[in-house]
């Protein structure tokens, strides 16, 4: 058990159902006695139950949502949007997390000791999602179909994320220890993605602007991409990511003016591009 | 359905609005038998509605919103993101359904009737995709429903109109407006369609359209003959060329003078031409950057003519979809917006195109254009001229908007209070500050009832003569005690949420929520031809096999096909 605070949620048994559950953070619990907690409302599948009817609630809030600390113990795999709109606050979830955690969130910290659903961050505008197991896809995202995507705040994920990572992302950070899937940094417009593992491929499609920095392997860079230099360093905030990296400008398909950063050491079959310098 | 509907109804003591009867504002009853309206039932017997210090008007005419067909569903598959900020839940009566610019059917039934709305007219219908149209209109509740074809690039026509030959043009248009059960002729881009085929479009009225002999000019003249030929209910319907381009209003004029010697038909009377969505064609300027309202010279020119009648086709500014059959007008929007975006050609017929637009009211040209479709009906004299209003749903802004539209049209200081925060610059290129007209509450149910009706040719819609269709809007507002142009937010919360809404004699919506949700009828023309045209339509049958992947027999709507069709007979003045 993680270090723990005063709210904890445990389901009563496993959740067969998706539950829509954005009371679940602290601007929400703050000021509320353990019953209060009990009875705000949740969609499980198409119906309207009370948050007590499905978890266990131990404890009072604090009643301020700063001060405050969820912690969700158990099976949470079932439970979207935890976290939807959050100002401050933290939330610990101590197994794994469905869809939609943080979507539109503010401000805060979230915490994931197991992995994460799909559309992890969409829509952020600030604060802290630290994810120590892998995460699905669309991390940062924008809502399908939309162009507003993340705009501000830090996701760090310690494992692996699927596809279209920071989909229209348009400020803050994503650091990814682990390797992505296809698509990462897709119609990227700012902001900055490192991956510290490999990638899938097709890293930058239709990106604006930014910065997507790739420690491992990627099989190939997309046709619309052109390198420009060789850096010894990247920049990622304010750390120094040592390369050394090829850099290309991109994507030259829709006019954009991104920049991909791609291992040298780790992608010798990229070495042709050496030509174009 | 409509067993349940009381009778008899009686709307005591509302203060009423009828302008094609000349009623303006006067404290009267309204009786209702058997959905239409009578002079008189005995109040024993009727269901009484008490509309004392509320306000009673013809429900509303909307002449041009693009609500049904594959390229408003293309629309919704485009833009998920315009469902999820915009979700009704269901209710004892009504369906579910999302959509804010590109609502679901059973919404956009819902939401005009729960603004007063009960006529819609979906304009741009590519007569191949009829039955597309024809399914979601049917899905479409309570308001009743036409729907345009879209003629004026069709390859047949052109063919026919460049030998000269109007009549055998007229007997294809009337078994076109048969065969995908349409109501009137519209026009879109003539010419430029075709065009935009191989990559072009046309510049002026006279150019002429590749391999196909004929300008525009041609086009518009001879449709419409052909529409004065078959005493349509309706004038032509124009979507002008080089609309949405700076300095396009030129056109404009000369595409309203080229019908000026065209006579109407019998319900139409001297109108020869309706020029839709008015606002996007009247840019002056050279670019993007020169661009300026050119609202005033076509004002001008609808006050000294009677032939034209014009719709405004608003901008609110906010987040749209645009979506138009002008193909290479919808390319140039997506290059200007690097937006997603869909083009389509159908076929022999036309082309049409989608794009998601946001309008910014610090956006200059957006400035300007919310500033024109005000303009166009301020400076209009004559509200049965136009300009009604429309916002080109979902072109200028979402059809939810038209209470903002007739609270800006109402209120100066509403104007005001909007040029306060458009763009600085735009407006020294607008004449809207210096317009002090307030309109009415009788000129806007001119503008939203009698005169789109009026233009439409329908007898028994937009009045609350005996006889007509009781079809009513009743808004919660005493315009005997409000002042519009001080209070205008009431006004727009009144139009925005009708107090009761009666369809064909039957409450459907009360204090704006709907009641009951009975299925609305689609109006379609069907023309008398003398026996010689079977012959002539027939003949083009071989043509048809080479140039269609639909076969000639199974192109035309099956009989059964519509749920509540309603079948308006003309009489074509062909020759036998």
């Amino acid at each position: 058990m993680a270090v723990c605070a005063e709210v904890v949620l445990k389901p009563k048994k496993a959740l067969r159902v998706p539950v829509y559950a954005p009371c679940i953070r602290p601007d929400d619990f703050a000021g509320l006695s353990e019953a209060e907690i009990g009875s705000l409302e949740v969609l499980k599948g198409n119906r309207k139950v009370r948050l007590a009817e499905l978890f266990e609630v131990k404890g009072d809030a604090a009643s301020k949502p700063e001060e405050l600390t969820i912690c969700l113990s158990g099976d949470f795999g079932k439970v979207r949007q935890v976290g939807f709109e959050m100002t401050s606050g933290r939330v610990v979830v101590e197994g794994d997390i469905g869809l939609l955690a943080g979507e539109h969130m503010r401000g805060g910290t979230i915490e994931i000791h197991g992995s994460a659903g799909s559309w992890l961050g969409s829509r952020m505008l600030g604060g802290t999602i630290i994810v120590h197991g892998s995460a699905g896809d669309y991390v940062g995202s924008s809502y399908r179909g939309a162009a507003d995507g993340m705009r501000g705040g830090t996701i760090i994920i310690e494992g692996d994320v699927g596809s279209e990572l920071g989909n229209h992302m348009r400020g803050g950070t994503i650091e990814v220890k682990g390797s992505v899937g296809l698509f990462p940094g897709i119609h990227l417009h700012d902001g900055a993605i490192l991956i510290r593992g490999d990638c899938e491929g097709r890293p930058g499609a239709f990106m604006m602007g930014g910065k997507i920095i790739i420690c491992g392997h990627v099989p190939s860079v997309l046709p619309g991409f052109s390198i420009i230099r060789i850096s010894k360093s990247v920049k990622f905030g304010k750390e120094k990511i040592e390369g050394p990296f090829y850099t290309f400008v991109g994507d030259l398909t829709e006019g954009g003016g991104g920049r991909l950063h791609v291992s040298k050491e780790r992608n010798s079959h990229l070495s042709h591009y050496e030509s174009y310098l | 359905m409509a067993e349940k509907a009381p009778r008899a109804l009686l709307i005591k003591n509302g203060i009423v609005f009828d302008p094609l009867n000349g009623i303006d504002g006067e404290r009267m009853d309204i009786a209702v038998l058997n959905g239409r309206i009578v002079e008189d039932v005995p109040e024993k017997e009727a269901y009484v509605i008490d509309a004392s210090g509320m306000m009673v008007m013809p429900g509303g005419v909307d002449i041009h919103a693009h609500i049904a067909g594959s390229e408003v569903n293309a629309g919704r598959l485009l833009r998920p993101e315009d469902h999820f900020k915009d979700v009704e839940p269901k209710t004892a009566t009504a369906r579910s359904g999302v959509g804010h610019s590109v609502p679901s059917t059973w919404t956009t039934g819902y939401r005009y009737a729960r603004m007063g709305w009960t006529w819609v007219s979906n304009p741009s219908m590519p007569p191949l995709e009829a039955r597309h149209t024809h399914e979601e209109l049917d899905d479409t509740p309570i308001i009743d429903k036409a729907t345009y074809p879209l003629l004026g690039d069709c390859w047949f026509v052109m063919e026919f109109l460049a030998a000269g030959m109007i009549e055998e043009c007229a007997a294809y248009v009337a078994w076109m407006l048969w065969a995908t059960k349409g109501y009137a002729v519209k026009l879109v881009n003539p010419g430029g369609l075709e065009c935009w085929g191989f990559g072009g479009n046309v510049k002026s009225i006279d150019d002429v359209v590749p391999y196909f002999n004929i300008t525009p000019r041609e086009i518009i003249r001879g449709l419409a003959k052909v529409n004065h030929l078959l005493d349509l209910p309706h004038t032509i319907h124009i979507h002008t060329n080089r609309l949405g381009q700076p300095g396009n209003w030129e056109i404009t004029v000369r595409t309203m003078d080229c019908v000026r010697d065209i006579p109407g038909t019998s319900s139409t009377g001297k109108r020869s031409i309706h020029v839709t969505h008015v606002q996007f064609s009247a840019f002056g300027g050279d670019d993007w950057a020169s661009m300026c309202s050119m609202a005033a010279p076509i004002a001008r020119y609808v006050n000294m003519h009677d032939h034209v009648t014009i719709d405004m086709g608003a901008v609110v500014p906010g987040d749209t979809t645009t979506m138009t059959a002008d193909g290479p007008f919808q390319y140039g929007l997506y290059e200007l917006t690097g937006n997603k975006w869909i083009n389509h050609d159908v076929e022999t017929e036309t082309s049409s195109g989608i794009v998601p637009y946001h309008y910014r009211r610090k956006s200059l040209v957006n400035a300007v254009q919310w500033a024109i479709g005000l303009e166009l009906a301020l400076l209009i004299k004559d509200p049965w001229k136009g300009a009604f209003v429309t916002t080109d749903h979902p072109n200028g802004a979402p059809f939810t908007t038209y209470p903002r539209v007739i609270e800006w049209l109402m209120s100066v200081k509403a104007r005001e209070k909007t040029l306060k925060r458009v763009n600085k610059r735009a407006i020294r290129r607008m004449v809207l500050p210096s317009i002090d007209r307030e309109m009415t509450f009788y000129e806007i149910a001119i503008l939203t009832r009698a005169g789109p009706a009026k233009a439409l040719g329908l007898e028994n819609k937009g009045h609350l003569g005996v006889g007509a269709d009781a079809d009513i809007a009743i808004y919660a507002i005493d315009p005997d005690r409000i002042d519009p142009g001080r209070d205008h937010r009431a006004v727009r919360r009144a139009f925005e949420r009708a107090a009761w809404t009666i369809k064909e004699g039957r409450v459907v919506v009360k204090d704006g929520q709907v009641v009951s949700s009975p299925r609305g009828r689609t109006f379609w023309v069907h023309v008398e031809l003398p026996d010689w045209t079977e012959e002539a339509i027939r003949s083009i049958g071989d043509a048809w096999t080479e140039r269609y992947t639909v076969s000639f027999e199974n192109y035309p709507i099956p009989k059964h096909y519509l749920a509540r069709p309603y079948k308006v007979v003309r009489k074509a003045r062909l020759e036998a």
